[in-house]
């Protein structure tokens, strides 16, 4: 510590008495200025995590009041409309909660809007995760962790706003009973076993009270501890930039900046949780009145997390086989267990198929932009679309009613788009993709246009070109160009005989496979780039081809095996050698 | 070439700015410490101060004047607590305006304040780290494996087997028992999703007003209501399945509805009573209250996955995810002329399980 700096008596003595026991001092230093890069998109987790810390004080809050039995009572409060009226004490204490309890009915709705705003922040984040590969080794396991805290929170949430035992959730609840039934030889074990007998029974809110406050709090409390240690042990991924590299992090240290920062991150998640919770009423229990299993409202949603379930159990048609005694109802079980299961298992398994199609086993730090890296941006945005037409079909009552068109009518756009709308997705997406990465070349190569004319000695007009700012090159020669597999050696040479890997079922898969991924605009030539002269000038007519052009140029390198391949990734380009390339 | 373009005449070109890059913020980077591990070359003193202290003082007074705000906020928040009253609706609203408003007000205040505190009064530092590969070096690595494999031997696990296999095999009956003692949670569903409350004689009573019913009390073609089996009406667990609709049709309007009973189809036509039938009100999908009745159709409609049944043909499904008729409850009339069940369903009611068959 520098003599020039005075740091308070107070304060040097805590730290004395707490480093004479714990010791720590480099440690903590070490800690205190570790590199936080600083990116918008970093700060969506952070919504997430704060999100949580509110779900679990205003949740605190409200378990000192909400009792959670399904015992009946008479109504006698201050809510004069269902005065008189057979509730379960559960529906009672929220009524209580929201009209006796000062506080109370802002702290219900901060915690309802902060269990929504929780599962739009992990969702979100794990598009930005997804979109720019920050998935990728190390980072396999968050991204796996990431995907059960989202599970997690589905449960999570669909129990948490069941408890009230209220007509909508218990409508809810109703259907979750529906759909457990129909699961194949287990299904009314595990019906009769959660709710302890027929529906609705006596056992199911306190169930999921202990489910909902102790059992899935704790694991998300621990999986989401775990996905921070593992991200500040990995050290946070950045954007690219200048001199933004795999083995050099740029940042702003974590004392005293990101503290400061995160510190006003979460006042502002709190603040806009607090303003929706006063502006936008939600769940307001009191219009729907206690749980009846004979009434229903129309246009029931569910909580919007829960939208891909119902829009998927709307748009399946029926769909039943009845055989030897037993009924397999996939009327249900396909929209329970298919959707889900596609983007979820998918998303697993996402990292392990990137890898195996690209041969890339290497760390990756600094992030791709989402353009560079065109199958992984157009699977995603395929599987966005796949989302939001089974989430837009949850609510397909209120479509149909908003915009005039039959009910029945928008169910068989929903089904018809469910299948085609990833398609043309994925390849808009992907010609999208490519025609911004055309465009990037573009400007490395010629450099900005000014919109100067300027004429020359021989009479010739030229446009004048700016060469990008070093910080734009930077980003703009980030781009990563996957390896032609196999490598070292031509997928089929010249006699027509296979690579051995590239033979079988599995290699030749995988040789389709990284044809997609080669599809790729390289940057221009002379930039140090080993890969891609065959593709130069135009664009994407010569993917097929492409294979056979890489590993052409793959040859020279000695053959490797696949799997111990150290380093799958090109070389860079020596940002010294690319020298300035603008044209006049 | 770029040293053509004219000096001052660089604004055309300025505004490009590549989507994905960071801000143009580090404008005035006051310390840019390339290297982190200090110990060899020698450190950069974080500054003191930042580099323009006007708008810095410019700053501090409006995260000063943040933070005020936020005080008297959070008085106001207290101030409601205690001032206003709550229980009836315009009351609670009224409370939740003002505690909510403070409290929004608050942290919107000091979020501001803290934000412009590290942006505009702190010196804007940017730092840098070495990244390692997560890989330790191989040597440590050969020093763990040996280690390892030493420690293990120690530990005799290799080499007994028999002590291994019995460890194994103690562990098994501990891990079953999480799952054993799962077992009261509930009864086993038996039979019971194939029977509902209703058998012969059984009054139905409309639901609300738990009033027998006679044909002539019902006899608005078209119209719907709701039943439910007499000395039950709290009944929700018997409800929850024993619900059932009577719609009433005009005469040569009902087809003659075939239901399953047991495994053959038969005519139900004697199972109505005066053109009063009977379906169960249990959607044959996931459950849900099948509650809307279009007259002019004849279309029995649910609201939650849209399951629509043809209620003058049998309730068989016309479109939606149900795969099943809704089940028929048999009428019958008795000696008061009160509609009453003339059995249980012949089938299970509500969604399909694996035992059905």
């Amino acid at each position: 510590m520098s003599d020039d700096v005075h740091v308070p008596g107070a304060l040097r003595g805590l730290g004395n008495w707490v480093d004479e026991r714990f010791g720590g001092a480099g440690y903590v230093r070490t800690l205190m200025k570790k590199v936080f890069p600083d990116h918008w998109s970093f700060f969506l987790g952070e919504i997430a995590l704060y999100s949580f810390v509110i779900l679990l004080l205003t949740g605190t809050f409200l378990s000192l009041f909400f009792v959670p039995s399904m015992n009946d009572v008479v109504y006698h409060g201050s809510y004069i409309k269902l005065n008189g009226l057979r509730m379960s004490e559960a529906y009672a204490s929220t009524l209580r909660i929201s009209f006796d309890v000062r506080g109370g009915l802002l702290i219900r709705q901060i915690h309802h809007w902060a269990a929504d705003i929780f599962m739009v922040a992990i969702t979100v984040h794990m598009l930005r995760i997804f979109f720019t590969g920050a998935y990728r080794k190390p980072r396999e396991v968050n991204w796996l962790i990431g995907i059960i805290l989202f599970s997690l929170g589905l449960i999570e949430g669909l129990f948490g706003y069941s408890l009230p035992d209220d007509q909508l959730s218990g409508a809810g609840l109703r259907i979750f009973e529906g759909v457990l039934q129909g699961i194949p030889i287990v299904g009314t074990y595990l019906a009769y076993f959660l709710f302890g007998g027929g529906f609705p029974g006596n056992d199911i809110v306190p169930r999921m009270y202990i489910i909902h406050v102790l059992l899935i709090p704790g694991l998300i409390l621990a999986l989401v501890t775990a996905h921070l240690l593992i991200m500040f042990h990995q050290k946070h991924t950045a954007m690219p930039a200048k001199d933004q590299t795999d083995t050099h992090e740029l940042g702003q240290p974590f004392f005293p900046y990101f503290i400061a920062k995160t510190t006003a991150w979460l006042f502002f998640v709190f603040a806009a949780l607090a303003i929706l919770a006063t502006f936008a009423q939600i769940n307001p229990i009191w219009q729907y009145g206690p749980y009846t299993p004979l009434a229903i409202s129309s246009a029931s949603q569910p909580d919007w997390y829960m939208g891909i379930l119902e829009g998927a159990l709307r748009m399946m048609p029926a769909w039943e086989i009845n055989f030897l005694g037993h009924t397999l109802s996939l009327s249900v079980l396909i929209p329970f267990a298919l959707p889900l299961g596609i983007i979820l298992g998918g998303a697993a398994f996402w990292p392990w198929f990137e890898k195996w199609a690209t041969g890339d086993n290497s760390e990756h730090h600094v992030l791709d932009r989402p353009r560079n890296a065109a199958v992984r941006t157009s699977i995603g945005i395929a599987v966005v679309v796949f989302y939001g037409v089974l989430w837009a079909e949850g609510a397909n009552d209120v479509i149909a009613n908003k915009l005039q068109i039959p009910l029945y009518t928008v169910t068989w756009i929903s089904r018809v788009l469910v299948i085609v709308g990833p398609i043309l997705a994925y390849f808009a997406t992907k010609r999208i993709c490519i025609g911004l990465q055309r465009k990037d070349a573009e400007l490395l190569e010629h450099g900005l246009e000014t919109g100067i004319i300027v004429q020359r000695p021989n009479g010739e007009f030229e446009e004048i070109h700016r060469p990008v700012s070093e910080e734009a090159r930077a980003v703009l020669e980030a781009k990563k160009v996957p390896l032609a597999l196999p490598v070292g050696a031509a997928a089929v040479d010249e006699n027509g005989v296979s690579a051995p890997q590239a033979r079988g079922l599995m290699g030749k898969m995988r040789v389709r496979a990284n044809q997609a991924f080669l599809e790729t605009i390289p940057l221009p030539a002379g930039d140090g780039h080993g890969h891609g002269n065959g593709h130069e000038g135009n664009g994407h007519g010569e993917v097929e081809g492409g294979g056979q052009e890489h590993a052409a140029v793959g040859a020279s390198t000695a053959p490797a095996e696949l799997d111990r391949l150290p380093d799958a990734q090109p070389q860079r380009p020596d940002p010294g050698a690319a020298g300035d390339e603008s044209e006049s | 070439m770029s040293d053509e373009v004219p000096e001052g005449e660089q604004s055309p070109a300025r505004p490009h700015r590549v989507i994905g890059t960071p801000l143009p913020v580090p404008s005035s980077v006051d310390v840019a410490e390339r290297e982190s591990d200090s110990a060899a070359t020698g450190r950069e003193k974080m500054p003191a101060d930042p580099a323009d202290p006007v708008s810095a003082k410019r700053a501090e007074r409006i995260v000063a004047a943040c933070f005020i705000v936020a005080f008297i906020a959070g008085i106001g928040f207290i101030a409601a607590y205690v001032g206003l009253e709550v229980g009836p609706l315009d009351a609670v609203l009224r409370s939740n305006l003002a505690l909510g408003l403070s409290l929004s007000v608050a942290l919107t205040a000091l979020g501001l304040g803290s934000l412009l505190w590290v942006r505009r009064v702190m010196p804007n530092v940017e730092t840098a780290e070495q990244r390692h590969p997560m890989r330790s070096p191989s040597k440590d690595r050969e020093a763990f494996q040996e280690y390892f494999a030493e420690a293990t031997e120690t530990s005799q696990f290799v080499k007994r087997p028999l002590l291994r296999r019995t460890l194994m095999l103690a562990t098994l009956p501990l891990a079953a028992i999480p799952i054993v003692v799962l077992r009261d949670l509930g009864p086993l569903p038996g039979t019971s999703l194939r029977y509902t409350v209703w058998k012969r004689g059984t009054r139905a009573v409309v639901y609300g007003t738990n009033r027998p019913l006679t044909p002539a009390e019902f006899n608005t073609p078209g119209s719907m209501i709701t039943v439910i089996p007499e000395g039950y009406e709290d009944d929700q667990d018997a409800l929850a399945k024993a619900g059932v609709i009577l719609i009433k049709f005009a005469p040569g309007e009902l087809h003659i509805p075939t239901n399953y009973n047991g495994g053959t189809l038969v005519s139900t036509m004697n199972w109505t009573v005066d053109n009063i039938v009977a379906y169960s009100k249990i959607c044959t999908h996931v459950g849900c209250p099948v509650a809307l009745y279009e007259q002019t159709t004849h279309h029995i409609l649910c609201p939650c996955h849209q399951s629509t049944f043809d209620a003058a043909n049998g309730a068989n499904v016309i479109f939606g995810p149900a795969a099943r008729a809704l089940p028929q409850l048999p009428l019958t009339l008795n000696s008061q002329g009160q509609l009453v069940a003339a059995s249980d369903f012949t089938q299970p009611v509500g969604p399909s399980f694996w035992e059905r068959g």
